[in-house]
C-alpha cells in the first residue's frame, strides 16, 4: 500500500530526482572551502586514469589554487579497490578522492557508508542524472572506451581487424597485446561487457592466439606505439587517440560487435584526512574549465553537458558501443578474474 | 670501590629477545594461516589446494626449472670467468673482476625491464638491429625476452655474479704447492688445471650453484616483469597474485612455506659443500698461486671476458640511457630526436618521485645503521663469548637467511596488521623487513672481522675496569671502523634495490623507489622507469664509491661476495 503511493509519487517528480534521495544540497565553490581547503595544504587524488593526464590534471588544479598539493596515486582500478579495502582494515585513511574505471566499486563504497554525498550546482545541473547518484556520493568523472587499435606500419589498413570476431583469425596470432581485468577497472568493465555479448568461449578461443598479456589498460597503446605488438585487443582509447596525435601510425578500430564504453566515477571519501581540498578537487574536475582540460588534453568524453567533445574525435553517440552494467561487473568481478586467470595462465 | 654494571647480560636478553620476535613472529604467523580456512578454523585444505590445483603445480614445476637451470648457466659462465681472472695472466683481470661486482649494483627487476627493451620479440633493439644487419622480416625474431628461455638468461644474468666471486675468491686461495708439484712431476699446465685445479675447486662451484639456485628460486622482480607477459607464473609472482582482491592470506601462507623450507635444507647443503673445502685449501701457509699464461689465447680471453659483461652490464645500460631520451623506448636516439620528456615528467610532473626517493633514501640510512649496530653487537657477543648462550644470537642472526623476501614480507604483513602492533601502513614495517632481510650478510661480515682483532686489546681495556659495553665502543668499534663502515654500505645498496618484501608492505604512504618503478612498470611508462632506475643505480654508485674511499676498498668490496651468503 505505502509501497504504491510512493511508487506513483516518484512518477510525477522530474526525471532523475526520487523522493528517497539523500543527496544535499548543491554546492558552489566558495572562498570559505578554498580557505579550509588551502588550510590542509593537500590532497590525495587515488586514480586509474593515465598519469600522462592525471598528473597535469593535477598540476593545473594546483596552479588554480595555489597552496594546495595534489598528491595522485596512480595504479589499475583493482588496485585501488584492493589497496582502499586493505588500508581501511587496517585503520589508515589516506584516500581523499577516488577515481576508478570500474564503476562497480562505488556500489560497495556507498553500501559501507564510506563515501560522503557532495554536490556542486554545475553537476546538478550540467551533469545527466544517469551519470550521477541520486544520493550525491558519486559522480561520472568523464566517459572512454575501450578500443581495438593497431599500429599503421605494421598491418595495413586492408588487413586490419573490423572486430572482436576477426582477432581469432590466424593471421594475427602472435601479433596482439592485451591488459588484464585483475588489474585494470577498465578492462574488468570491458570483459564483462565482452563475456556478456560473445560470452566466454570467444576468450577461450582468443588465449590460443598468443596473446602479450600485459596489466594496465594504459600499456597496449604504449606497447603498439613501440611497434611490439601490432594489435590492441584492448586498451583506453584516449591514450591510441593521444599517440595518433602525436604523429605516432595508430589507427583505433570501432568493433563492429560494439565497443565496451567505461565511465569513471569519483567520489570524496567520508574519513578523508582533507575533506575540504577533497571537495574543492571535485567541485574543480567537474566545473565546466576542469572538464574543458581533460577533454583538450585527452579527449575523453566529458560528462558535464556544457563542455563539448574533443574535435577530430568521433561523437560518442556515434559509436556502436555496449552497455555499462555495474550491478552486473560488481556481481560478477570474482568470477571474472578467476575464470580470466584460468583461460589465460596469469 | 663500586664496579661499573655491567650490562651485558641485560642487553644478550634484550638482543635475543628482539631477533626472536623479528623472525619467529613473521613465520609463526606464515604457519598458523596456512593451517587457517578463511574463518580462522583449523584445516589442511590449504595444502591440498597447493599441491593439486594446476594453478599451484604448474608455478612450482616452472620455478624448480628455472632454478635448475640458473644454477647450471650461471656455473657454466662463472667457472671459466673466474678460473681466467684468478689463475690465468689475462690483461685486464682486476677490472674485468670489478665490472662483475659493479652489475651486482643494478637490480635484478631494473635489469630485466632493460633486457625488455633489448630483446622484446617486436620492439628490441637487439631484435631491430639484426634485422637490419640480415633483412630478416618484420615479424621474426632472433630473441624473445618474453619466454622461459629469456626469463632464464636474465635471472641468470644477475646471479652469476655471485657464484663468480666465490669461486674467484677460493681459486685465489687455494694453494700453489699442489699445482706445482703437478708441473715438477711432468704434467702439462692443461693437465694439472684439469686435475688438480678442478677438483680443489669443485666444493665451491657446488656451493656456488646452491646459492644461484636459491637466488633464482625466491626473486620476485624479473618474473614479475617478463613471465606475466609471457603468459605463465612462477612460485613468488602467484603468492603476489594472491594478494589481489579478494586477497587470500591463508593460501599465500601456505605458498610461503615450500619456499622456506627449500630455502633451509639448501643453505644446509651449502654449509655442507664449503665445510668440505676445508681440509684441501685450509692449514699451514702456502705460496701464491701460479698464474698460467694463455699465450695467443690471451685476447681471445679478454673477448669472451667482455662478451659476459656485456649481458648484465654494457647492454643494459645502453639500453636504459636511450629510453631515457627517448619519447619512444623502442627507438634509437639521435641529437635531433633526443629529449627531456622523461626527466620532466618524472621530476617535474610525477607526484610519486620526491616522497618515494625521501622514503627509500629514509630507509637505506636507518635500516643500515640499525641493522650494521645490531650485527655488530651480536657478532661481539659471539666472536667474544661474552655470555653464556652466545651461540643461540649467532644461530638466529643467521636464520634469516632462510627467509625468502617476499616470504618475510607475507610474514610481517600478517603480523603486523593485527593490534597490539599494527606497524603496517607505516615506514617501520619496512624497517623491520629490510633489517630482519639484510641481519645475515651484515652479520657474518662483522663476525668475520671481529677475528681479525685480538682480544688483547679489550682485555686490557676490561682490566682497567671498563665494562664491556665501554670497551666494545671506545676499543673494538673503532678497529673495526672500515669493516662497519662497509657493512652499513652494503646494507644500504641492498636496501635500495629490495623489491620483493616491499611489494608486499608498501602503502601509498610509504611506497619507495623500488615499488614506485614497478608501479610504472604496470601502467607500462618505461621512460619515466629509465630515468628513475639511473637514478636509482646512481645513489648506489655514488655510496659505494664513498664508502670504498672511507672504509678500504678491499673491505667493501669482499662484502658483496659475503652478501650473497
Amino acid at each position: 500500500m505505502r509501497r504504491r503511493t510512493l511508487l506513483a509519487s516518484t512518477a510525477l517528480l522530474p526525471f532523475g530526482a526520487r523522493v528517497v534521495s539523500a543527496a544535499p544540497p548543491p554546492e558552489t565553490i566558495t572562498p570559505a572551502l578554498i580557505e579550509a581547503a588551502r588550510k590542509e595544504g593537500k590532497v590525495n587524488y587515488y586514480t586509474a586514469m593515465d598519469l600522462s593526464v592525471a598528473e597535469p590534471v593535477a598540476r593545473a588544479f594546483e596552479a588554480k589554487y595555489p597552496g594546495i598539493k595534489v598528491a595522485v596515486e596512480r595504479t589499475g582500478s583493482e588496485r585501488l579497490f584492493n589497496r582502499i579495502a586493505q588500508e581501511a582494515a587496517s585503520k589508515i585513511y589516506k584516500v581523499d578522492v577516488a577515481n576508478s574505471a570500474d564503476a562497480a566499486h562505488f556500489l560497495p563504497w556507498k553500501r559501507q557508508g564510506w563515501l560522503a554525498p557532495f554536490v556542486t550546482v554545475e553537476m546538478a545541473e550540467n551533469v545527466p542524472a544517469e551519470q550521477r547518484d541520486p544520493d550525491g556520493t558519486y559522480v561520472n568523472q568523464r566517459t572512454h572506451l575501450s578500443a581495438i587499435a593497431y599500429n599503421t606500419s605494421l598491418v595495413k589498413p586492408e588487413d586490419a581487424p573490423k572486430g572482436f570476431a576477426d582477432l581469432l583469425d590466424p593471421k594475427y596470432a602472435g601479433k596482439m597485446v592485451k591488459a588484464h581485468p585483475g588489474y585494470s577497472g577498465t578492462i574488468m568493465t570491458a570483459t564483462q561487457q565482452l563475456a556478456q555479448a560473445l560470452g566466454w568461449g570467444y576468450f577461450e578461443k582468443l588465449a590460443k592466439q598468443k596473446v602479450l598479456q600485459v596489466q594496465s589498460a594504459t600499456e597496449p597503446p604504449k606497447k603498439i606505439e613501440a611497434g611490439e605488438r601490432a594489435i590492441a585487443v584492448d586498451g583506453s582509447d584516449y591514450l591510441f587517440w593521444m599517440a595518433k596525435e602525436r604523429g605516432s601510425p595508430i589507427q583505433v578500430v570501432h568493433a563492429v560487435e560494439g565497443t565496451p564504453l567505461i565511465t569513471n566515477p569519483m567520489a570524496v571519501f567520508k574519513a578523508a584526512p582533507n575533506p575540504n581540498a577533497a571537495r574543492l578537487l571535485v567541485a574543480w574536475i567537474m566545473s565546466a574549465e576542469g572538464q574543458q582540460f581533460i577533454v583538450d588534453l585527452s579527449g575523453q568524453y566529458p560528462a558535464n553537458k556544457l563542455v563539448k567533445a574533443k574535435a577530430g574525435r568521433p561523437a560518442l553517440a556515434s559509436i556502436k558501443t555496449f552497455k555499462e552494467d555495474p550491478a552486473a561487473v560488481e556481481k560478477q568481478a570474482d568470477e571474472i578474474k578467476a575464470r580470466y586467470a584460468k583461460i589465460f595462465k596469469v | 670501590m663500586m664496579r661499573a654494571f655491567d650490562a651485558s647480560r641485560p642487553v644478550l636478553i634484550a638482543v635475543a629477545a628482539l631477533l626472536v620476535v623479528m623472525i619467529v613472529l613473521p613465520v609463526g604467523w606464515l604457519v598458523v594461516y596456512s593451517l587457517s580456512d578463511k574463518d580462522g578454523g583449523a584445516t589442511l585444505g590449504n595444502f591440498t589446494t597447493l599441491f593439486t590445483d594446476p594453478t599451484f603445480v604448474d608455478p612450482l614445476i616452472t620455478t624448480l626449472i628455472i632454478a635448475v637451470s640458473v644454477s647450471l648457466l650461471c656455473c657454466a659462465i662463472a667457472a671459466p670467468l673466474g678460473w681466467l681472472v684468478a689463475r690465468t695472466d689475462m690483461p685486464f683481470a682486476k677490472s674485468v673482476r670489478t665490472l662483475v661486482m659493479a652489475s651486482l649494483v643494478t637490480p635484478p627487476f631494473v635489469g630485466a625491464i632493460a633486457w625488455e627493451m633489448l630483446a622484446a620479440p617486436n620492439s628490441g633493439l637487439l631484435n631491430q638491429l639484426w634485422r637490419v644487419l640480415t633483412g630478416m622480416p618484420a615479424d621474426e625474431a632472433l630473441l624473445d625476452i618474453y619466454s622461459l628461455e629469456g626469463l632464464i638468461f636474465v635471472i641468470a644474468c644477475y646471479t652469476f655474479p655471485y657464484v663468480f666471486i666465490l669461486v674467484a675468491n677460493a681459486l685465489d686461495r687455494m694453494p700453489g704447492e699442489l699445482e706445482d708439484a703437478s708441473s715438477m712431476l711432468g704434467a702439462k699446465t692443461w693437465d694439472t688445471a684439469r686435475r688438480i685445479t678442478v677438483p680443489l675447486a669443485l666444493p665451491t662451484l657446488l656451493a656456488g650453484a646452491l646459492v644461484a639456485f636459491l637466488q633464482a628460486l625466491n626473486l620476485f622482480g624479473s618474473p614479475a616483469i617478463l613471465a606475466i607477459p609471457a603468459g605463465f607464473h612462477t612460485l613468488t609472482t602467484r603468492i603476489w597474485s594472491l594478494f589481489q582482491f579478494p586477497p587470500k592470506p591463508e593460501l599465500a601462507a601456505a605458498a610461503s612455506l615450500p619456499l622456506l623450507i627449500l630455502t633451509v635444507l639448501l643453505l644446509r647443503a651449502q654449509a655442507m659443500a664449503l665445510g668440505r673445502r676445508g681440509y684441501a685449501v685450509l692449514g699451514g701457509k702456502y705460496g701464491e698461486p701460479r698464474l698460467i699464461r694463455l699465450g695467443a689465447l690471451k685476447w681471445p680471453a679478454v673477448g669472451l671476458a667482455l662478451v659476459v659483461l656485456a649481458m648484465p652490464l654494457f647492454l643494459p645500460y645502453a639500453a636504459l640511457f636511450n629510453s631515457a631520451f627517448s619519447r619512444v623506448a623502442s627507438r634509437i636516439i639521435s641529437v635531433e630526436t633526443a629529449t627531456l620528456h622523461n626527466f620532466r615528467f618524472t621530476f617535474l610532473e610525477l607526484s610519486s618521485t620526491m616522497p618515494a626517493l625521501k622514503n627509500t633514501f629514509l630507509l637505506a640510512v636507518s635500516s643500515a645503521t640499525v641493522g650494521a649496530l645490531l650485527a655488530l653487537l651480536i657478532a661481539y657477543i659471539v666472536a667474544r663469548q661474552a655470555v653464556a648462550g652466545h651461540r643461540v644470537l649467532g644461530f638466529l642472526a643467521t636464520a634469516p637467511l632462510a627467509i625468502p623476501g617476499i616470504v618475510l614480507g607475507v610474514g610481517l604483513f600478517l603480523a603486523y596488521t593485527r593490534p597490539p602492533l599494527t606497524l603496517y601502513g607505516t615506514l617501520w614495517i619496512l624497517l623491520i623487513a629490510f633489517v630482519t632481510i639484510e641481519l645475515p650478510a651484515a652479520y657474518q661480515q662483522l663476525s668475520s672481522a671481529f677475528h681479525a682483532v685480538h682480544p688483547e686489546l679489550e682485555e686490557a681495556g676490561r682490566m682497567l675496569g671498563a665494562t664491556r659495553l665501554r670497551t666494545l665502543a671506545d676499543i673494538t668499534a673503532p678497529l673495526l671502523r672500515s669493516a662497519v663502515i662497509a657493512t652499513w654500505c652494503f646494507i644500504f645498496v641492498a636496501v635500495i634495490r629490495e623489491l620483493s618484501a616491499a611489494v608486499i608492505l608498501f602503502t601509498s604512504d610509504t611506497k619507495v623507489l623500488s615499488v614506485l618503478i614497478f608501479d610504472l612498470k604496470e601502467s607500462g611508462d618505461v621512460g619515466a622507469i629509465a630515468v628513475l632506475s639511473l637514478v636509482m643505480v646512481g645513489i648506489t654508485t655514488v655510496v659505494v664509491a664513498a664508502a670504498n674511499r672511507l672504509g678500504g676498498a678491499r673491505n667493501a668490496g669482499r662484502l658483496h661476495a659475503r652478501a650473497v651468503g
